[in-house]
Parts: structure tokens; sequence; C-alpha cells
């Protein structure tokens, strides 16, 4: 197998890999930058996988090749109504923000697994008819070289997550609302006097975040499970909040190193039928993103800095 | 009211608003709520078999509890208890199928391995954070994945391909033919003892050894305690490490106690993160967490007679637990509440 053909074999299935992570540490990059911890993105995207794949069954006869699309507004909903609990625990109550995270994801896959067993009556949903379809760019797939690598047997999904990576970085860093979110992530005292809602402004981020979670945890089950179990989710979240660190807090960074974790994720999986790669135990994969993420943090691979009011609850009027 | 009144009234208020919001997800979910925890109930003290084999739940919790209350204390938060129990459970183990030795050697030996392993694992994120000022709850997290990967590697290559260990040998074994026939057959073991004695040891270090102040001073404030003279980085890393031992021995429960082997995983146990709940309902202090262990460990293993008795998915068990932390997490608005309430009444009077 020459390098090339190595690379159209994996950098395609990398970008699948990646597209839900790029979503979810998104999401995760508007709650922190306005100082909300968010751990809870794990469960955020197994009530997005669950809502999503419930609804493409429940629907798929009706809406027919549009469910999938239409599952991820199902999935975005009720992602968004969980997140509340953790604004209103983090925010209003506030509630320590980690544990309410914490407990946000045992919730969630307490709920959803509860849920399927109520419905089914078994441990795991039936395979969803309307997948997600794969398919070749018109014109651009016939590009030589980038073709093959980018354009060729794609996921739409895949281009969306990207697109909505780009969409963030403008919306935090070029509009007034990106500014008044990372001022109440770095000093809420300063950008309350300045007129700014702090409660409100982390409100909106969590709910983000949790919007974004459940597109992701749907995309997630209805392009690689295909149905929805306990294991279906199985620390996606938490490896879309090492993406999101290992980015340093930044749109595009958080893509980048959720590509580069869909790389590792896709290795892992489809490296057996790979020369060299094949030589490297899977299990040295399987950790990379863990492992790198703590090199990350530790200053190994350029310092990484939390938002400086991140996890502090904001009390009016405290120094 | 006074302030130690509503400290110990929030746990309680904690549970019974959990138990409620789970009676009506059952109502609303067609199930009958009463047949619900009657099977709750009698999965939990139905007869000495079931009494047994709660006890042997609460034995893993009473420790994983302890775990997470030690490093708070010291003002870490350990969300690694899962990563830690798992490398505790596979060192055990390995230590119970590699050798073959007189008991009184044996047992100790493989108990040790699991607390070593355990507190390595924790030594890893005190480090960072005391060197680097890494947050412990990210480290934690990304630990508990490596743990869970790596432990299945090395599963894989001690047994040669296979999925789980061997079984132990007796002579590492916690099982007590004593306790067994005490409780017709359960799988109750040793272990039980060790737990209590370990949260006796996490008091008598937390309140009679310099040490235990000292954790506690930087676990206050850290500024304060440097400045007393404590060496704070030091600090942070022993709370860590015998967070983590602790976390190893939940381990070691398992691995010579409950199952008596360690067998690859494709998740966690859970139990390292129902540790957050234990210690945060017992507020932290050893009596608390028994307390804590006790109530999420019956609830566990009660859960489990639920889908036969009355046809109701286990899961319920877990929804009540997460809503439990998610109360006790609240517990600013809960003590606003009943300050409101017990204000109220005073000017009644």
């Amino acid at each position: 197998m020459s390098f090339l053909e190595i690379l159209y074999f994996i950098v395609p299935s990398a970008i699948f890999y990646a597209a839900p992570l790029i979503l979810v540490a998104i999401g995760g990059v508007f709650s922190e930058r306005s100082g909300v911890v968010n751990i809870g993105l794990e469960g955020l995207m197994v009530i997005g996988a669950f809502v999503g794949i419930l609804f493409n069954l429940l629907f798929a006869d009706t809406f027919g090749g549009m469910t999938p699309w239409l599952a991820l507004i199902a999935a975005m909903v009720a992602a968004l109504l969980l997140s509340l609990l953790h604004a209103v625990a983090s925010i209003s109550f506030r509630a320590d923000q980690v544990v309410s995270g914490v407990a946000i994801n045992l919730l969630a896959i307490a709920l959803a697994l509860y849920l399927v067993k109520s419905i089914f009556d078994k441990g795991q949903t039936d395979f969803i008819s309307e997948r997600f379809a794969r398919y070749n760019v018109p014109v651009l797939s016939e590009i030589p070289v980038i073709g093959p690598l980018f354009f060729t047997s794609v996921y739409n999904t895949s281009f969306f997550a990207i697109a909505v990576a780009f969409l963030a970085w403008f919306v935090i860093y070029k509009t007034p609302f990106g500014l008044r979110l990372r001022a109440v992530g770095e000093h809420p005292m300063a950008a309350d006097t300045m007129g700014i809602n702090v409660a409100k402004m982390r409100y909106v981020a969590v709910m983000i975040s949790g919007a974004l979670a459940g597109i992701g945890g749907a995309i997630y089950a209805q392009t690689i499970t295909g149905d929805f179990g306990h294991a279906t989710i199985n620390g996606q979240g938490f490896m879309a909040l090492a993406a999101m660190i290992f980015g340093k807090w930044h749109p595009l960074g958080a893509m980048g190193a959720a590509l580069f974790f869909g790389f590792a994720q896709s290795l892992s999986i489809v490296g057996s039928s790979i020369p060299v790669i094949q030589e490297i135990p899977n299990v040295f994969l399987l950790i990379l993103p863990y492992v790198l993420t703590i090199f990350a943090l530790a200053g190994f691979i350029g310092r990484a800095n939390a938002p400086k009011a991140n996890g502090k609850p904001y009390i009016k009027g405290q120094r | 009211m006074s302030n130690r009144a509503t400290n110990l009234l929030v746990p309680i208020v904690s549970v019974v608003l959990g138990l409620i919001v789970g009676a009506i997800i059952m109502l609303v979910s067609g199930y009958s709520p009463i047949e619900g925890y009657a099977a709750l109930w009698n999965g939990i003290f139905g007869d000495l078999y079931t009494i047994g084999e709660t006890l042997r739940q609460i034995t893993p919790y009473l420790l994983a509890g302890l775990a997470v209350a030690f490093a708070f204390r010291s003002g870490l938060f350990n969300i690694g208890v899962e990563g830690q129990l798992i490398v505790g459970w596979f060192a055990a183990a390995y230590v119970g199928v590699a050798v073959e030795l007189p008991k009184i050697i044996h047992l100790p030996l493989a108990i040790l391995a699991a607390a070593v392993a355990g507190a390595l694992w924790g030594f890893v994120p005190g480090l960072l954070k005391a060197k680097f000022r890494v947050h412990e709850v990210i480290v934690t997290i990304m630990m508990n994945y490596i743990a869970l990967h790596v432990t299945n590697a090395l599963i894989r290559t001690v047994s040669e391909g296979g999925d789980r260990t061997e079984r132990i040998f007796a002579s590492a074994s916690l099982r007590s033919e004593f306790l067994e026939n005490l409780t017709e057959f359960s799988r109750l073991h040793l272990g039980l003892l060790l737990a209590l004695i370990m949260v006796a040891v996490m008091w008598f270090i937390l309140e009679k050894t310099t040490l235990g102040f000292e954790l506690k001073a930087v676990g206050f404030n850290q500024h304060a305690s440097e400045y007393a003279g404590m060496n704070v980085n030091k600090n942070i890393i022993m709370a860590m490490v015998i967070s983590g031992a602790f976390a190893g021995l939940a381990g070691a429960m398992e691995a010579l106690g409950t199952f008596e082997y360690v067998s690859s995983k494709g998740g966690f146990t859970g139990i390292g993160f129902d540790g957050i709940a234990v210690a945060l309902l017992g507020m932290n202090t050893p009596l608390g967490v028994i307390f804590g262990a006790t109530l999420f460990g019956s609830l566990k293993y009660g859960a489990l007679n639920m889908p036969n008795a009355a046809g109701i998915p286990i899961e319920i068990v877990e929804i009540v637990i997460a809503v439990i932390i998610f109360f006790v997490a609240s517990g600013y608005i809960i003590r606003l509440l009943l300050l409101r309430a017990a204000g109220k009444k005073k000017e009644a009077k």
C-alpha cells in the first residue's frame, strides 16, 4: 500500500470520527469561556444520542431521508433542556460545577437507559433505517489528491461540524456577544460593572453547549453506531472535553484537536490493516488523546490556560 | 435553627427529594412507585442472603467514598477514583494469580499491591497539580481512561489473549466461610472489616496527626498554610497518594473478595463515580462516609430486585442517586429554604 493510499484510507475516517467531537468541544468552549465548567458534556451527548435515535426510529416512515436531520433538532432540544438543569444548579444555586456536571452525566445515562428499557423492553434500541448517507461531492471529488482525501464518500455532517467551528470562532471573537461572553468568563465583576448581565450570559452559554453537545451525540449515534445502548457514547464527551482543553479553549484550536483525536481513534480501529501502524499495540493509540491532553495541561506542548473565572460561581457584591 | 442542624438536614432533605423524584418518574412512566420501592426494600433486606450481598456491595463504596472525601478535605477533587480503583483491582488480582504463597503473606501482599497501584495513579495528578498547577479534575478524568485501556491491554497479555485472568489462589482470597455460612452463602467477605478499619484510619490521619492537620489547613487556605511554613506541594501530593491508595483498596475488594478475578471492561464500574456521591452525602467526614456508602450501596444492590419483582428497570435507582447528588450540590438553595422556613416559625412565635 502506498503512502497516498494509506492517507486516502485514514483521513476520511478521521474526519468522520471527528465530526461529533468538534461539535461537542465547541459547545464546551462556549460554556467554559463564560466561566461555567461543563463536565456534563458526556451526559448531554448521551441524551442527544438517545433522543436522536428514538426520533429516527419513530418518524423514519413519515419523513424519509430527512429524518436524521430532523432528529438532530430533536436531540438539540432535549440536550438543551438537560443543560438548563446544569445551568440552574451552577449559576443560580451556586452548586459546585464539577459535582453538578457529574450528576448530569449519571442522570443522563440512567434516564436514557431507563426509557430504553421502558419503551423497547431490552437493553438497547433497534437499529435505525434512515442513516446519514455518504456521498461524493460532485466536481470537487474529481480533483487529484484533495478529492479522494476530503470529498469522496463523505458525510454532510462533517462539513456541518467544520462550518460550526468557524461560525463559533466568528461569534466568540468578532461579535459584541462574544466579547461579553469572554469578559464574563475572565472577570465577571468587571463585566457586571459595565452593565453585562453575568447570569444571563452564562445561561445562554450553557444552553449553547447543551444544544451543540446534543447535536454531536445524535450525529455520533446516527453515523457510527446506528442504535443506542449503554456503551454508545462511552467517553466521547470526555474526549471532546479533552479536545477543548488541548485546543486551549479556542474554537479553531478545539476543532484541530478534535480532528487529531478523531485521527487517533480511527487509527486504533482501522490501523490493523495498515503496515507499520499495525505493529504498534492498539492500547497506545487508545490512550494517545488522553496522554496528550495531560501533556498539554502540564505545559509540555505550550501552556493551556483556562478562562480565569472558570468554575467559580459569581456572587454579586462579593469581592 | 443552628448551622450544624441545617448542615445535617441538607443531605437528609436531598435523599427524600431524590426518592420523591424517583417515585414521580415511576408514576409518569406507568409503574407503581409503591411496588417499586417495596421491591427495592426486599432487594436490600429480603433475607439473610440479600443482607449479606448488600453489605458486600457497601464495602467498595466505603473505600471509594473515603478516597473522594479524603481528597476533598485537602481541597482536591479526585474524579479519578474510578481509574485508581481499576488499577488496584488489576494489581490485586495479578498478585493473586501470579504467585502462590502462605496466606499470611499472600493476602496482605495482594492488598498492598492494590493500594500501591491506586496510590501511583493518584500520584500523577498530585504531582502535576503541585509542580505545574494543572487542575486535578481534568487530569484524573484522563487518567481514568488511561487506566481502563491499559488494564484491558494488561489483562489480555496476562491471560494470553483472553478477557479475564484465572481465579486467584485461595491464599489471596478475602472470602470467609464463616461470613458465607452466616448469610446463606452470599459473597460477603472480610473486606468489610478492612473497609471499616480504613474509615478509622482516615479519621485518625485527619484528626490525630500533623499530616492530617496540614492537609486540612491546605484544604481551607493554601496561602495561609504556605505562610505558616507548611509545604503545600508536598501536602497536595500526599493527599492524592493517600486518596488513590483508598481507591486502590476498593479495587482489591472486588479482586480478592467479590469476583476473585479481573476481566477486561467495556466501560467503567461506576463505583468510583458513586464514591463522589457517597463523600458528598457524608459531608466528607469518616462517619458520614459510612452513612453515604450504606445508603448508596444498599440502593445499588436492592435495585437488582426491581426488574424481577416489579418490572421496573434498575436504572431508576441511578436516576435517584443522580438527583440526590444534584440536590446535595445545590445545598445553598436548600439551606436558604430551610433557614427561611425556620425564620418564619420564629416570627410566628
